[in-house]
This record gives structure tokens, sequence and C-alpha cells, in this order.
């Protein structure tokens, strides 16, 4: 067994971009994910890499852009207020087809809001945050050794798919320091990146990176054939399961409400309540599939998050609303506590027993 | 200058969360002063920005508005542009200001806006503790310069009055300090000098104020003084760098 | 899972609580246990208060945060007027008496005073109350010994700073001993 080390999550989740090779970072400062960068500026100038502070979080990603049109594995990471900025590099990204990897360490919203953990920027990840028909691939970690081992794929998935995939976590999973694995090297991808800024060297035709399209029929083909391709990366759709074999009530939640909840969960077995937990680990593509396999068997499910309840609309259409589903949440930078989750618990199965 | 310890009325008696020797209370102070001194309270419309200062919506007894950050001008313009008759002021950091609200500031002063900017340049971003920020001076340790600021990977910091000096819209820049008795009465005679040329429609006005952060710096208090005055003010040089009126 | 190693440490931001929660982590780490270390997060604004929530269990740890401490330690007055009233019964309040004046007022837990700035002070080390709590926390888990605690505070204390090792450790066994 390797050594495990004490690591922040912010930490883990950048040195887990070194392990995969990306040696570009582009940030601006933010709490709470300052740690990332502050984590970057150290090691970066050791290993040749460029560790740089945009003026603006606009700058940062645009920066991503550049930096991945050149052919080279680049990150830039943010909270909350700071991602809303970067929804223009999205969309461009997006219709240049480009991989990048972009980190949300949410926080209590809208506007300023506070610096407390928040999952309330769901809607914004997995619709994509930006103008246009387009997806992100989001990865939701729910431990630190998730941080770290998310963000490796991110940029496999990301070079895989020439698609940005974002890490979704939020302050708390930025900040707790847990022990962590980071022995794992990342896999720098192996299809060689033929559409690369790298200058013609008068061997090949120029590449043009781009995502205008003034003819419409072209766009529209364009459009398609991503799509295509997203159809293929749902395949991804991932989840962690506990305790939900026998399960009447099922629990949806993910990153650190997942924690919580089994925390709940364990309390209720206790109880005699057969609970389980889905806990959605890619957030797009959304586990359709597993929701609907789960609801042929239970009978009523609860989704817990840390929002005025976004992700509860997925699992209502994954499901078909064929089974009732409740909302246990908590909004603004508060932590819903196991008490609240168990009680969630305890009522939809009298509700469902009645 | 007679030290009075009696709060001016465009201050409320609400406690600021500043650091011990952080000079941004001396600035909140002197701002308040010239409000009174004006008569503006009544009239004034403040910008808080998003860095230390953003909860000086607060502290100021006039109407205040919070700002993304680096937005202020753009949301000072807004109020200026409806209510033209009121006084519009920003108060904002130097992270706010001159890096993702650089843009805002150099069109407001462009458009020669009839707003006045605050402008608190302690060379770090305070509020998120302590990252570099534009005006981070040369060799400068940070947290995210932790081998001091290198100029050939992060550049040159931003000299904002002598910037701005050079729009047609501006019509006063100074560069004052909050360090000492002298400065401190410079400081406040200049941020007059702003909000007067608002009231005359003469345009664009800003005050740069060298201020101190002992807490991020990892300083105390007086050291932090003294390090504004051996570093800061060599680089910043204190003075006037546009005055419209003066130069009629 | 048992409750009692889910410790809540309290007091100014300047005290060290994030750094001693850090060395109680290691040492249960380096146990075999599992561990998770929470702090408060702001702006860096001095003379607020800072506490860590810290977890050493024999299980996976669900969520990181204590909502009712099976062990609060209070370094300072309004830590303990805020934290008191969260622990669990049975449960260990800590306190440093020579900065708290104020009792505990429950009644359903354990309680302990231990003057650890003073102890510190006297011993010539200023500045290390915290260190002092960890040794006493030490002592009341009962779950890894001074070696494991030692060990654990070289590995937090970074390479250029070993120096301050020998103090540490001496604050750490004067917590240790104290009954
Ligand atoms: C869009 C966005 N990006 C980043 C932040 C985080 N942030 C808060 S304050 C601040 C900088 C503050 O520094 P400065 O303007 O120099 O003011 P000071 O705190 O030093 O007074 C930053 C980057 C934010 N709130 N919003
Ligand atoms: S962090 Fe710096 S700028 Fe902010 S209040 Fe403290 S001393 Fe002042």
């Amino acid at each position: 067994m390797t050594e495990k080390v004490l690591m922040k999550g912010n930490e883990a989740l950048a040195e887990a971009a070194l392990r995969a090779g990306c040696r570009h970072f582009f940030g601006y400062p933010i709490t709470p994910q300052t740690e990332v960068a502050a984590y970057m500026a150290k090691r970066m100038p050791k290993i040749s890499g460029t560790y740089l502070q945009a003026e603006s979080e606009i700058a940062a990603i645009n920066m991503v852009l550049g930096a991945s049109a050149a052919g080279v594995r680049a990150m830039t990471s943010s909270s909350s207020p700071g991602i809303s900025l970067k929804s223009e590099g999205l969309s461009y990204l997006a219709g240049c087809d480009l991989p990048a990897v972009v980190v949300n360490i949410q926080r209590g919203g809208p506007g300023l809001g506070g610096i407390r953990p928040s999952q309330s920027d769901y809607f914004q990840a997995t619709r994509s945050g930006g103008h246009g028909d387009f997806h992100l691939i989001v990865l939701a970690p729910d431990t630190v050794q998730e941080m770290f081992d998310l963000t490796i794929e991110a940029f496999e998935l990301a070079d895989q798919y020439r698609m940005t995939a974002m890490i979704l976590g939020d302050g708390m999973l930025g900040q707790v320091m847990e022990p962590v694995d980071i022995s794992r090297e990342g896999t720098v991808s192996t299809v060689a990146k033929q559409w690369a800024l790298t200058g013609t060297k008068g061997t090949r035709k120029k590449n043009i990176i781009n995502s205008l399209y003034l003819n419409e029929e072209e766009l529209e083909m364009l459009n398609f054939k991503r799509f295509e391709k997203y159809a293929e990366v749902e395949k991804i759709a991932r989840t962690e399961e506990y305790f939900i074999d026998d399960a009447d009530v099922i629990v949806v939640a993910y990153g650190i409400c997942a924690r919580i909840a089994k925390n709940a969960i364990d309390e209720a077995r206790k109880k005699g309540i057969k609970a389980g937990l889905i806990r959605p680990v890619t957030l797009w593509p959304f586990p359709k599939l597993q929701l609907k396999a789960a609801a042929a068997k239970a009978k009523a499910f609860i989704v817990v998050e840390m929002s005025m309840g976004q992700m509860i609309e997925d699992v209502e259409l994954s499901i078909r609303c064929s089974r009732p589903v409740d909302l246990c949440n908590r909004t603004g930078g508060m932590v819903p506590t196991p008490d609240e989750v168990l009680a969630a618990i305890e009522k939809a199965a009298r509700a469902e027993r009645s | 200058m007679t030290i009075v310890f009696e709060r001016p009325k465009a201050l409320t008696d609400v406690p600021m969360h500043y650091c011990p020797g952080c000079t941004h209370g001396i600035i909140h102070r002197l701002v308040a002063e010239v409000l009174d001194e004006l008569d503006l309270v009544e009239k004034a419309i403040g910008v808080a920005p998003v860095g230390c200062a953003v909860m000086n919506y607060d502290y100021f007894e006039c109407d205040m508005a919070q700002a993304a950050h680096g937005r202020a001008p753009a949301v000072a313009t807004g109020i200026k542009r409806a209510n033209p008759a009121n006084i519009v002021f920003t108060y904002q950091g130097d992270g706010d200001l001159a890096a993702i609200g650089t843009n805002e500031t150099v069109h407001a002063a462009a458009r020669g806006e009839n707003i006045t900017i605050i402008f608190v340049n302690n060379a770090i971003y305070g509020m998120t503790g302590g990252q570099m920020a534009p005006t981070t001076i040369p060799g400068q340790i940070t947290q995210t310069s932790p081998y001091g600021r290198d100029t050939k990977t992060a550049g040159f910091p931003l000299k904002i009055c002598e910037m701005l000096a050079t729009l047609d819209g501006t019509a006063y820049a100074e560069r004052v300090s909050a360090d000492g008795v002298k400065n401190v009465v410079n400081a406040k005679k200049a941020i007059k000098k702003a909000f007067e040329y608002q009231m005359a429609g003469r345009g664009f006005s800003i005050v740069e104020v060298l201020s101190t952060c002992p807490t991020n710096w990892g300083l105390e208090p007086v050291e932090a003084l003294g390090w504004l005055r051996q570093n800061l003010i060599p680089y910043y040089p204190l003075g006037v760098y546009k005055d419209k009126e003066a130069s009629r | 899972m048992s409750t009692a190693n889910e410790i809540v440490i309290a007091g100014f931001g300047g005290q060290g609580v994030l750094f001693a929660g850090k060395i109680l982590v290691y040492a249960g780490l380096l146990a075999g246990k599992e561990v998770s270390w929470l702090p408060s997060y702001g702006p860096e604004m001095r003379g607020g208060t800072a506490n860590i929530n810290v977890i050493i269990s024999d299980t996976p740890i669900g969520s990181p945060i204590i909502t009712n401490p099976g062990m609060l330690v209070a370094m300072n007055q309004p830590s303990l007027e805020k934290f008191e009233n969260d622990v669990q019964k049975n449960g260990l309040i800590i306190v440093d008496s020579s900065l708290i004046s104020l009792k505990v007022k429950r009644t359903d837990i354990k309680t302990c005073y231990i003057p650890a700035t003073k102890l510190a002070e006297d011993a010539e080390l200023k500045g290390l109350a915290n260190m002092v709590m960890v040794g006493k926390i030490a002592k009341e888990l009962g779950i890894f010994d001074l070696d494991i605690v030692k060990k654990a505070a070289s590995k937090s204390i970074p390479a250029r700073k070993q120096d301050l090792l020998a103090p540490n450790i001496k604050a750490i066994e004067i917590g240790l001993a104290y009954c």
C-alpha cells in the first residue's frame, strides 16, 4: 500500500492536474478555491510550467482556450461568481471543440452571495452555463480522494471527447483535509492533436480554431454532429450506490450531501427503515438509466442538495415522475445535517406505509 | 490638524471590520469628513466594491449600492446618468479597480463620466488572503507570487493615475498616501477637490490613496506604515497627475 | 460509530487551533484511523474566531461536519459560549482556564479546566497553548501514544522550521502530563 498524505481538497485537485500533465494554469483569486492557485503558483515555476494570474476570470478562460488551441492540457479554477464570468469562454470552447478542465468550488449565491459551501450552480453547470447548444462533462467528487482522481479523469475525458470537463465541488470539499493517495499518474492522451495550432511547418494544411459559421445549414450539421458525440458521452454516466438493493426509500445526493446522507442512512437502517443512496458521480451525463432502474423497486425518493431544488428536476425526469420525490435542502451556504436527512427519510417511509 | 474623535455625520456607528492598523478605516473617515463638509450626505450615492471594503454600504450614511467585482464604475455610471443631480462615488481596491475592473475604469474616465473614484492601493488582494495584485511591486512576495513578483512572468505594476492622466475625459487625478499626519491631511484635500470637481460638473475625478495591509503584508501596523513609505511611495510617487482646472 | 472522537477546537484566529487539529489528524492517520479536518474559513480579517472540526474514526467518515461534538476544546470565551450547548450528552469540554473565567454551565457532561496558556508561558513556550491542548486531547482520547503524536508533529511542521519541533513537543508533553 502506498502511503497516504493529508491534503486539502483544493490542493489534491491541483496536484492531480500536475500529475495529469497539465503545465498551464490560468487563475484569478476567489474564496473558497484560492488554494488551487496558491498551489500552482508554488509548483509551476519549479517544473517549467506556466502559472498565470489573469486580470479577470474572463481573461483566464480565454487563456485556457488559447493554450488548448495550441495543443496543451490547460486548466482554470474559480468559484461561483467567477464561473459566471467564464460562461462566455465555456461556450466558445464548445464551439471550437476544444478540451479544457474548469473547476467550480461552489459558494452561496446569487450575486456576490457568501463564501460558504453550496450546490446552487447545478443548473448552470449541467445546462452548460453559456449560450448555444452544448454540454460540459460535469464530475462531482465527494471526498478529497475523488477531488484527486476525478481531476485526472477530467483531463482524460476532455482530450478524448474534445470537451470541457468541469469539476463541480463546493467550499467544504475544497477546504476539508483528508488522507489521499496521490501515487497515480494521469495518462497523456495517445491521440495526437492534429487540429492544434502548432505552425504548419510546411508539412500540413493550415489549422483553424473557430466557432463562427454564418451558413446556417453548416452550423446545424455541426450541432447535429456534436450531439452525436454527446450521445456517445452519455454512456459514461456513473453512480456510487449504497444499500440500494432492498431500499424502499432512495436518497439521491452528490458531493458533500451524499456523505451527510450516508450518515443518515446508517441511522435509518438502525431504526429498521430500508433506506439507500444513489450518488451521481457524473452530473452531466446524468445517470438516468441507473435512477430509472432503481425506481422499479424503490417506493420513494428524496433529493438532498444545497440549493432551492435543482438536481431534483433531473431525478424526476429520469424516473418519469413514477415515484414521489421529496426535497431535503438547505441553501445560501447552509449545510443539511444528518438529522434533517434522517427526518426526511422517516417522513417518506411513513408516507409510503400509509 | 485638530484631531476630532467625534464621528463624522457621514459615517454610521456600525463598528468597522478592518484589521488593526489597516488604513482603510482612515480613508473611510476622510471621505466621510468631506461628505460632511460639502454637505453631501443627503445627496451622495456611493458604490461599494468587492474587496475588504465590500461592506462599506453599512459604514457610509448616504445611499449605497454594492457592485460586482470591478464593475463599480459602470454601476456608478448608470446611477449618475439616471440621477445626474446626485453626487456619485465609488470606493475600490486595486484588484477591483486595476485588474478585473480596468475596462470599466478606463472607459468611465475616457467618457469623462462625472463621477468620483476613491482608489485604495495596498499592492495586494486583501479580502481573499493576500494574492498578487496588479499593483504588487516587483519582488514583492504574496501568496500567488511566493518567490517574489517576477516581472518576466507576471509583468509590471499598473500606474493608474499616470495612465488615466493621458485620457482627455479625466478632469482630476491625484495620488496621495494614508500614512502620517501630513500625508493624511493632503489626502483629505485631494478627496475634497475630487468631489468639488464633480459638483462643478467637470468630469471624471480619481484619488489614488496608498494604503496598508498589515495582515497580508505580514507586518505589524507600525512596520506596515514604514514599508509603505520605503517601498510604495518610491514606486508610486505622490502628486497631482491631472488637473484640468489648473492647466486651463 | 463512536462519536467521542469528533472534536471541535475553537479560539481566536492566531491561537493555532487549525494547526493543533492538523497534528491530531496526522496522529490519527499514523495510527491507522480514518480522519478528516474541516476548518472554518473566511475573509482574512484579524481578530476573528477560528474553529476546526476533527474526526478520528475506525470506520469511513461520512460528513466531515460536526454538529454535536463529543469533545469541545474552548480556547476563548466566545467559543465556549457558542459551542457549549452543542456538545453531546456525556461529552467532554476542555477549557483554557487561564483565558476563560466563565464556568461550564452544563451538568450532563464532563468538564476539564486546564490553564494551557499559563502552563505554556511558565515553561517559556509562549504561544504554544495549542500544543498543550494537543497533549491534553491525546491523553483524553487515549488512542495514540506519545511517539505517534511526536511523529505527527514532525510531519506537520515544514522542513525549514524543524527547529520548532522540540518546543512543540515539550508543550505537548506538558498537556499529556497534566491531570
Ligand atoms: C468575479 C469575482 N472574482 C473574484 C472574486 C473574489 N474577490 C473578492 S475580493 C477580491 C480582491 C480584493 O482585492 P482588492 O480589490 O485589492 O481590495 P482589498 O481587499 O485589498 O481592499 C477578489 C478577487 C469575486 N468576489 N468575484
Ligand atoms: S486584510 Fe488587509 S486590507 Fe483587508 S482589512 Fe485587513 S489589513 Fe486591511
